[in-house]
């Protein structure tokens, strides 16, 4: 009973409860850093740290904040962990850092996390929210993941910098554009509705 | 004359919803009606101009010379939020009938990530004091103008036939994708 509670809890926010396609939270990196997939994984990589970190503080720290700070408390927790993601890529993987620019510290108001922490974190226990948030992480990560893809096949013909057709591939330039996230993001939401529906 | 260029560049050739895609939240849920899409984009226009004045001044004369610019996002992050606090008790103290328009909207961007986006891109930029401020108000005016056409697309997207599954959020991003496509047309323009 309890284990199957847990990998409820996990599985969630795979698909019934997907943070990006369904819930429609996080667009904001999920638009911007989705122009390749190594960039779209680095950003769900560095979400999941701090979603996970954060939310289990939030929910061993629960009864010791209180109620009116609430939020500002969260904030502050959530933007110590965004530094020491932001300050790790920057140290390690300088390239990468670079290419997702200011979008790693707006992890900060990243409404996922920030939804995750009120509505979840602050009112169970470290155990079940710990699954919660890595299943929610996952689900973030896979959505970019497929949109990064989508978008690195469509407009350079390659993914993760891995050349899949050949000279003959005609690029389809629009995908790597604003424009390409937003018609792309739009077309997997429908996508998801449709198999949503027909559960 | 590159105070009207960054102007130009935020508000236009830069927008800050369709090509940095900040701000998507408040630009998918409230632009379903012009009357508030405008108090929206007024209410965000107005924090970042404070944003800006407030971060510009706490980064440059506090954290730079104590060297403490790895504090910069939690420190932007609480300016923010109790910047958003205070103008929401003065509004509701001084102007109560501008608190009944904006009222709503106020607590909402704190979490906007246009306001804290705002804030780094200064930082990155490394814009002077005027500059900032021309370029926080440059953008709110930009997100202003996106949420507005928004919400005249939706508005007569009511009466229109969209396929099931497509219906609000998916015609919504595509919708978005389009405008982003023709605000292309402004790049090139001018090159900051």
């Amino acid at each position: 009973m309890q284990n199957n509670n847990l990998n409820q809890e996990f599985k969630k926010g795979f698909i019934a409860q997907n943070p990006v396609l369904v819930q429609l939270l996080g667009l904001c990196p999920a638009l911007a850093v989705t122009t390749t997939a190594l960039n779209a994984l680095t950003m769900g990589l560095a979400v999941i740290f701090v979603l996970t970190l954060s939310s289990v503080i939030v929910s061993v720290l629960r009864k010791l904040i209180p109620y009116q700070v609430r939020i500002a408390a969260f904030t502050i927790i959530i933007a110590t962990f965004v530094t020491i993601a932001d300050l790790f890529l920057k140290a390690n993987l300088p390239e990468l850092s670079k290419s997702l620019g200011p979008y790693v510290p707006l992890i900060v108001v990243n409404c996922i996390i920030l939804g995750r922490c009120e509505a979840f974190a602050s009112k169970n226990s470290f155990v079940r929210t710990f699954f919660d948030s890595l299943g929610m992480g996952l689900g973030f990560t896979f959505a970019l993941l497929v949109l990064g893809s989508l978008r690195e096949i469509l407009s350079t013909g390659a993914i993760f910098s891995i050349n899949l057709f050949g000279s003959g591939f005609e690029p389809m330039l629009v995908m790597i554009l604003p424009a390409g996230a937003f018609l792309g993001l739009g077309v997997m939401v429908a996508v998801m509705n449709l198999i949503v529906r027909k559960k | 004359m590159k105070l009207l260029f960054i102007f130009l560049s935020a508000a236009v050739v830069n927008n800050f919803v369709l090509s940095y895609f900040l701000g998507i939240c408040p630009f998918l849920g409230v632009s379903r009606k012009i009357s508030s899409a405008l108090g929206m984009g007024a209410a965000v226009t107005f924090v970042m101009s404070l944003t800006v004045v407030s971060t510009w001044t706490i980064y440059h004369k506090v954290l730079i010379p104590f060297e403490l610019q790895y504090l910069q996002y939690v420190v932007f992050i609480l300016v923010i939020a109790s910047l958003v606090q205070i103008v929401e008790m003065f509004v509701k103290k001084s102007y109560p009938a501008l608190y009944r328009a904006l009222g709503i909207y106020l607590p909402l961007i704190t979490t906007n990530c246009a306001i804290l986006g705002l804030a780094l891109f200064m930082v990155l930029k490394e814009y002077s004091f005027i500059e900032s401020v021309v370029f926080a108000v440059g953008a709110g005016g930009g997100f202003t103008l996106a949420l507005l056409i928004m919400s005249g697309i939706r508005e007569d997207l009511d009466l229109a036939d969209v396929p099931g599954p497509l219906k609000g959020a998916g015609i919504a991003l595509i919708i978005a994708g389009l405008l982003a496509l023709s605000f292309m047309g402004f790049s090139g323009l001018i090159s900051i």
